[in-house]
Order: C-alpha cells, then sequence, then structure tokens
C-alpha cells in the first residue's frame, strides 16, 4: 500500500531513507526509482549517492554541507506527481535472459517443484512465460531482484541457506524472482541457470539490467547454455536487450 | 621515485583500504573502506598517503626497497616497533630499507592503519581499492611475501615522531546513536531495554558486523521488513533478538528492522572495540549528532601534532609520558 506522503526515516545523521509504502509493489517501485531519477538529474548540495530499493531511497549526505530539512524540502520539491501507469507501462529497456532449466543446471528445480506440487517442466514454463520487472539490487554485486513471479511459484524461503548458488543462478523465493551473478550461500531455489554475467567487471558497463527495466526469461536446453556461456566468458552480452524509450 | 613496501608477515584480515567503492550500492556493491575512518585519515593525511593497509589483531610485519618510506600508522593502542624500538601507537617514521617495522595487538583497539606517503600503484576495481573480501572486490587481503609498489614524493621525516591525536582517545563513554529508521518496529520498553543495557562484543564478530551479547530485544511487528539499504553503523535486530552492528563490509540492502544507527563520530570508537569488551549506548537527536561530527572531523583536518621522542624510548616511558598516541583511557 502507498503511503499517501512518503516517510522520512534517518539512518544516523547522514543518511535518509524516503520511504513510499508498504510492500514490494510496482507502483511503489516505481516512485522510488522516479525520485532517484530526479535527484540523479539534479541533485543536491552534500547529497553523496542514492540507493534505491523495493520501496524506498536510501540517501547518503553530508550533513556539514546540507541540513536534513533542507535535504527534505529538496526532496519534496521533487515529488512532483508523475503519471506512474504511463511509467510502468513504458520501462526503460526489456531484456530476454536465456535460462536453462535442466536439471543439471537448475540444481533446486526438483525440490521446488515438489514443494509447489507440480512436475519441474511446468514450473519452468510457468517461470518462462512470465513479465518480469527488476526491483532492484541487493545482499551482492549483480544480484538483481525481480517482480512478477506468478502466484502459483511463490515458495517459502529455506529455513538455513543452501550452499553457494552456481554463477548465473536464476532463483524464486517467497513471492520474487532472482538473478544472481556470484556464487553466494541463499535460502532460495536454484531453478535454472542464465550464461549472461549481470555482472563482469572488466565489461563496459560492469553491470547489465537498470532498476525498473522489464525481463522475461527465455528457455535454452543443455547445449545451448554450454554455447552462450563460452561467448559469454570471451565477454559478448548474451542476453538481448531492446530500447522501448 | 619508485619504492616498494614488502610484507614480512600479516595476521588474517590485513587489507589495503581507501575510503571506499562509493556510487554503486545501486548495483549491489558494498563500499567496504576503513572501519575507523577517523583513524584511516589520521594516518593517511599525517604521511601524505591515499590509502592505508588496515592491520587487525593478528598484526604484520614490514620492510622497505628501493628508497626510504614516510610512514605513518595511528588506530588504536597497537604495540609498534621499528628494529625493535617501541614507537608511539600513533606516530611518524622513516622507514629506511634495512629497517622492519612490526605491529602487534596492543592494549586496546582492533584496528591500526600504516599509511605510506605517496601514491599506491595498484589499478582501482570499480573505482576504488578498497578490499571487500566477500565479494572479491578490490586486492586481496595482504599475505606474506606480498610487494606493494609506491610512487613517493614527500621526504620523511629524519627520526621517528610521536603523532599527538586526542580525538582518537579510547573511551569508556556510551556511543551515541540515533534511533531508526525502524525503531517504529519496537515497543518503547524495548528500545529502553536496548539504550539502558550493557552490551558485549561478540566473538563471531568482524569486518561485516559486531554482534552485541546481552538482553534479547523483542520486535513489536515482526522481524521481517521489505529489505532496503544499510547505512554504515546500523544496528540491526534480527530474529531472534541479538543486536548486530552493520559495518564497513555490511550487506548493501537488509531485511531486518534497524532499530539504531550509530553517529559517524563515534564509528570508530565502536569499531576499536574487541570480543569480550562492553559498550553502552546513548540516544542523540540529528542536532548533537551532526555537532559531534563537525567537532570530530574539523579536529582531523587540523592535523595530528608531531611531537619528538625522548632519546632513550620504551614502552613504560611512553605510558608515563602520555604519549601513545595521546591516549587517554577513560575506561577504568
Amino acid at each position: 500500500m502507498e503511503y499517501v506522503k512518503p516517510r522520512f526515516l534517518d539512518c544516523g545523521e547522514a543518511a535518509l531513507s524516503v520511504e513510499f509504502g508498504e510492500g514490494v509493489d510496482p507502483v511503489i517501485n516505481a516512485r522510488v526509482l522516479t525520485l532517484d531519477e530526479r535527484l540523479r538529474a539534479a541533485p543536491p548540495q552534500g547529497l553523496r549517492e542514492t540507493t534505491p530499493t523495493y520501496r524506498a531511497l536510501l540517501l547518503r549526505y553530508e550533513p556539514l554541507e546540507i541540513s536534513r530539512d533542507a535535504l527534505i524540502a529538496a526532496i519534496e520539491a521533487l515529488l512532483a506527481p508523475v503519471d506512474i501507469e504511463a511509467k510502468l507501462s513504458q520501462p526503460a529497456a526489456r531484456w530476454t535472459i536465456p535460462c536453462c532449466y535442466d536439471p543439471a543446471f537448475a540444481e533446486d528445480i526438483d525440490a521446488a517443484a515438489a514443494l509447489l506440487g507440480r512436475a519441474a517442466p511446468s514450473l519452468a514454463q510457468l517461470h518462462a512465460g512470465a513479465d518480469y520487472r527488476a526491483y532492484m539490487y541487493g545482499f551482492a554485486p549483480g544480484w538483481c531482484y525481480l517482480g512478477g513471479l506468478p502466484q502459483a511459484l511463490a515458495i517459502p524461503r529455506r529455513a538455513s541457506p543452501r550452499g553457494p548458488t552456481p554463477q548465473g543462478a536464476v532463483l524464486i523465493g517467497g513471492a520474487l524472482a532472482l538473478i544472481a551473478a556470484n556464487p553466494m550461500p541463499t535460502g532460495w531455489y536454484v531453478i535454472g541457470r542464465t550464461p549472461e554475467r549481470l555482472f563482469a567487471l572488466r565489461r563496459d558497463p560492469p553491470f547489465l539490467m537498470a532498476p525498473g527495466d522489464a525481463v522475461r526469461f527465455e528457455p535454452i536446453d543443455a547445449g545451448t547454455f554450454l554455447t552462450l556461456d563460452a561467448r559469454a566468458a570471451a565477454g559478448e552480452t548474451v542476453a538481448r536487450r531492446e530500447a522501448l524509450q | 621515485m619508485s619504492a616498494r613496501l614488502l610484507v614480512e608477515a600479516a595476521g588474517p584480515g590485513v587489507t589495503i583500504q581507501d575510503e571506499g567503492r562509493f556510487g554503486l550500492s545501486r548495483y549491489g556493491v558494498t563500499p567496504a573502506g576503513p572501519m575507523d575512518f577517523g583513524a584511516y585519515l589520521t594516518a593517511t593525511r599525517a604521511a601524505g598517503a591515499d590509502s592505508a593497509i588496515e592491520v587487525s589483531l593478528g598484526g604484520a610485519a614490514f620492510r622497505a626497497e628501493g628508497a626510504t618510506l614516510c610512514v605513518a600508522v595511528a588506530g588504536g593502542e597497537f604495540d609498534v616497533r621499528l628494529d625493535g624500538r617501541p614507537l608511539p601507537a600513533a606516530c611518524l617514521l622513516p622507514l629506511a630499507p634495512e629497517s622492519r617495522l612490526v605491529l602487534r595487538a596492543g592494549p586496546l583497539g582492533s584496528w591500526c592503519y600504516v599509511a605510506i606517503g605517496g601514491r599506491l600503484d595498484l589499478a582501482p576495481t570499480l573505482g576504488a581499492r578498497a578490499t571487500h573480501a566477500r565479494s572479491g572486490l578490490g586486492p586481496k587481503p595482504l599475505a606474506a611475501g606480498d610487494a606493494l609498489r609506491f610512487t613517493v614524493a614527500a621526504p620523511p621525516p629524519l627520526e621517528p615522531l610521536g603523532l599527538t591525536a586526542p580525538w582518537l582517545a579510547s573511551s569508556g563513554a556510551p556511543v551515541r546513536l540515533l534511533l531508526g529508521p525502524q525503531a517504529d518496529y519496537f515497543a518503547p520498553e524495548e528500545i529502553e531495554r536496548f539504550l539502558n543495557a550493557r552490551w558485549r562484543i561478540g566473538a563471531r564478530s568482524d569486518r561485516m558486523a559486531y554482534r552485541l551479547e546481552g538482553p534479547a530485544i523483542r520486535h513489536a511487528r515482526g522481524h521481517d521488513i521489505v529489505s532496503d539499504g544499510v547505512a554504515m553503523g546500523a544496528i540491526q535486530i534480527p530474529g531472534d533478538g541479538a543486536p548486530l552492528a552493520l559495518l564497513a563490509d555490511r550487506q548493501p540492502t537488509g531485511g531486518y528492522p534497524k532499530i539504531a544507527t550509530v553517529i559517524g563520530a563515534d564509528l570508530g570508537r565502536l569499531a576499536q572495540l574487541r570480543p569480550g569488551e562492553d559498550l553502552s549506548f546513548r540516544a542523540v537527536d540529528w542536532d548533537e549528532a551532526v555537532a559531534a561530527r563537525r567537532a570530530f572531523f574539523t579536529a582531523i583536518e587540523t592535523g595530528a601534532t608531531r611531537a619528538p621522542l625522548p632519546a632513550h624510548v620504551t614502552t613504560e616511558s611512553l605510558l608515563a609520558e602520555n604519549l601513545v598516541g595521546g591516549v587517554v583511557n577513560a575506561r577504568d
């Protein structure tokens, strides 16, 4: 649920969280990204960095250069009405992410399918048939959280984390989907793997998707995965980006 | 002129840090950077350095090669020795090629900064040289046998000098914090319990987080929040009610309520505490936090005062003359 007015929450004297609502919701997230965009286009004196998340924008600032009150006034001046429906229907880009659901690459797909009471191929089909929105990065470099997971795939997170994810793991957990760039332990389920590198240090730019982008998964077989993986390892971008704006 | 610093020995957790890898938190990148920013600035400014080596309780030993390096040391009360001669815990010294600088954990403090005057010749990773071991960004933690190349400019001092930096003094005073961003996830009596408790730094504490041992803090509205950004010094209360102070290597986002955030002027004091040491908190308002920040950074701007050392220095004489970094131990 969106708040009538955003809440301003102190995170110490040098950071401020602007929270737009409760829950994970595309409208609330679009408000966050709109403020982020406007602040980046015309940063107030003393603003150091912004971190957009699902429902809040964290601002790191230098309070010896700008007071909390002046910063809030600057934010409020940027909260002018925005056509959220238009914003949501026009993401900056749509990504098609190749994803292999073969159990050899999708370590937890059988376990997740059993928990959800369906067969693994049907899980894969549902996952690949949905339209996602990149909400935010978090946890580790290039870990991108996606909204739009079909209700039928909502799954409780594990009580204790599984071992490190493979590179490019495609996961589900709670009501969300996730693409994990680098190996890390997680409480989510690995239901596929993409050969694309969401984060590659030596590529320019090192990170592929932007929060707010639209995302789809394209099923590929194991052979295609290996071919694309070799091309991605050589520096090629194997996901397709379609500019929409 | 180019010279090298050779790492002869390094305990665990000896890393290169600059101010941090900023601007990429939106992609999940942790800033890292020094645990004690005040001590880092004191050392880098005294030496004219662009980065520093952060030494942990395991200590480290260094040697120079090619030229005499200008080295500043600050942070905690480490045992600092140049060719066996004890020096104040905060000091500026010439490290000649035949000399050996050894740092060991002293009576107080967890992190000590060794800053080399000049420029560290090391390509940045995503704009910074700070090490974030967990994500593998930046240089690897230092180990015996490593060598770092520096382009040196300013000449080193002729003799070791003490650095007087009263802002680095340890103190038993409560660590100040601002309540929030999620203080409303806790009933008023739980916030009171948090503020009135005596906390102990837990054994499993590291650059990512310090565990605080004490009473369990109960949530009023559950322990799951929608993940949001995490500021340095945020105190998160996970499901088990045991607070975690999130520090330099924290994850950039988190999904547990954060009851309070340590103010900038006291972050270094918190970071210098060791597992087993105690602390308490005091809530302040934004104005008091900013006044403390202004005083802290103004003092650092003026720089540490250089003080000549007595001819025959021993650890005892340093303590007697209170030259150990200008540190006053107000803990007892």
